[in-house]
């Protein structure tokens, strides 16, 4: 077993910061997200734990066991932290900030732009996918009513979708070099970031901090997680 | 005396070209050059070579995609063969067709997609300004600079797509069908861009189009491109009037077309004349200036 307090503390974190820079609503995507994980978590945890015997309940053939649930909390517990930080991470971070500072730090324009280029990309095919349900619909494709309709209708959009996709890629990689991406000289930064001395004291707290935890960790000295 | 300096922007002399993997030579025999100022447009059936000439004359083939280049392809008097491709867009920029897959993607207004270039060869912060600056007033989309380019109509990011082109400032541009996804509003914005840069910045323009009326009211000449190969060439309006378009699967302007179905339908001259007058008067109506590009 890995504990309650690591992912409690980080949840702590998170939920202060959700709290103080007003995110709360917007976070409620992340937390859905993560349920079909969790819901398979708790089933195959607390039934079929190896090992386990302090036997809770039957279900038939299966039991569930009180260690299994305690393991499947706790791991729900530790996806649920992490899906929440990376919800504050993205809701408070303005994708243009983390790529300019990224380059600013020295992380080649090939890096940055697969991470720009992938988060930029997302909504576009979300559009795009609307677009070719919108096409297939006025031929007459069902995509509503029952799961199995629906699941059947995403065949005609995975196709198209793939395709697309493909086929950008290729437009998007010469038309890069048409401007002159492969070019050897340094990019300019054109943007500074705002950095105040406040922001740069909590990076400094929170490495050392991390790095006295996983010291102490190490020397036996606290139970990480 | 012909030094490098004195090289048009763009010259191709018996080019041969074979994509990577094929064995057929997608062009055979191309001979063209393209002055400072002065705007080639290129026309044929589908298949007939035309993105392929774009591609060899931009230098990206062969230097980004590969595949086998003979002759000689020369930008400013260097052949594209001894440039990087870095190297080349600075000397032939490129247009595609769907402005879409051009935009960097990564930029958050229109100002920075069109610094995009400029960032990548590493130019300082003021000549980035005095460029991005310099080919949003070019393309007269000063009014864009702070806009999403995802979210801009068709029209509108292809002018963004042609002046992120520019701001590498290169003497040559290659347009590939640059309205083939444009309704006629974004056409007619291309259009006027086109004729301008060429008037204004003294760009050489190559131009491939299906739409032949556009290629009439703005190149100054034309060839006629098939199965690889150049089959006529001349000045815009001669080439678009030959009869022998046609039977290639290229519709001429209208103003030729109505002029043959009236000589067809027995019209006199002088009924014919005002016929045409009213077409032209009609087509200077639909491509008079916007105030404004951004619209």
């Amino acid at each position: 077993m890995r504990g309650w307090t690591g992912p409690l503390v980080v949840l702590a974190i998170v939920v202060a910061t959700a709290a103080v820079t007003k995110i709360g609503r917007a976070m409620r995507p992340f937390v859905l997200a993560t349920i079909p994980l969790i819901a398979s978590i708790l089933l195959v945890n607390t039934f079929f734990y190896p090992g386990a015997e302090d036997v809770l309940l039957r279900v038939g053939p299966f039991a569930a066991t009180g260690t299994g649930l305690t393991e499947a909390l706790q791991a729900s517990l530790r996806v649920v932290a992490f899906a929440l930080s990376v919800a504050v991470f993205s809701l408070t971070t303005p994708t243009d900030d983390l790529l300019v500072d990224l380059e600013r730090r020295g992380v080649g324009r090939r890096g940055v732009f697969v991470i720009g280029s992938a988060i930029r990309t997302i909504p576009r095919m979300a559009e795009r996918a609307g677009e070719i349900v919108e096409a297939q619909r006025a031929r007459g494709l069902d995509t509503e009513g029952s799961a199995l309709r629906r699941i059947r209708g995403i065949l005609p959009l995975a196709g198209p979708m793939i395709l697309g996709a493909v086929t950008d890629v290729e437009e998007r990689t010469v038309a890069l070099e048409a401007r002159a991406f492969s070019a050897p000289a340094r990019r300019t930064v054109i943007r500074p970031i705002p950095d105040s001395p406040a922001q740069r004291a909590v990076r400094w707290a929170a490495g050392l901090g991390a790095a006295t935890l996983v010291a102490l960790g190490i020397a036996g000295l606290v139970r990480l997680p | 005396m012909s030094g490098p300096d004195a090289a048009p922007p763009l010259a191709l002399s018996g080019v041969r070209y074979q994509y990577a993997g094929t064995s057929a030579w997608a062009l055979d025999g191309i001979d063209l050059s393209v002055a400072a100022g002065h705007i080639l447009g290129v026309v044929g059936p589908n298949d007939a070579g035309k993105s392929t000439l774009s591609l060899v004359a931009s230098g990206l083939a062969p230097l980004a995609i590969g595949g086998r280049l003979e002759g000689s392809a020369a930008l400013g008097g260097r052949e594209t063969r001894e440039l990087a491709a870095h190297e080349a867009a600075q000397r032939c920029g490129i247009l595609f067709q769907n402005p879409s897959t051009q935009l960097s993607g990564t930029a958050h207004t229109v100002w920075e997609e069109l610094a995009f270039g400029p960032r990548n060869v590493g130019l300082g912060l003021a000549d980035i300004v005095e460029r991005v600056e310099g080919s949003l007033a070019a393309l007269r989309i000063e009014s864009l600079a702070s806009r999403d380019p995802a979210r801009l109509s068709g029209g509108q990011a292809q002018l963004v797509a042609l002046a992120s082109v520019l701001a590498l400032r290169p003497a040559c541009l290659v347009l590939d069908e640059p309205t083939s996804q444009l309704d006629p509003e974004g056409t007619r914005l291309v259009g006027e861009a086109i004729r301008r840069l060429a008037g204004d910045l003294g760009s050489a323009v190559l131009v491939t189009e299906h739409k032949t009326a556009l290629l009439a009211r703005v190149a100054d000449e034309a060839i006629v491109l098939q199965a690889g190969a150049v089959v006529a060439r001349g000045p815009v309006r001669e080439v678009l009037e030959d009869q022998a378009l046609i039977e290639l699967g290229v519709d001429p302007p209208p103003a030729v077309r109505l002029r043959r179905a009236l000589r067809a339908g027995g019209v006199d001259a002088r009924t014919e004349q005002r016929a045409l007058d009213a077409l032209a008067a009609l087509d200077a109506l639909a491509t008079l200036d916007a105030p404004e590009a951004a619209g």
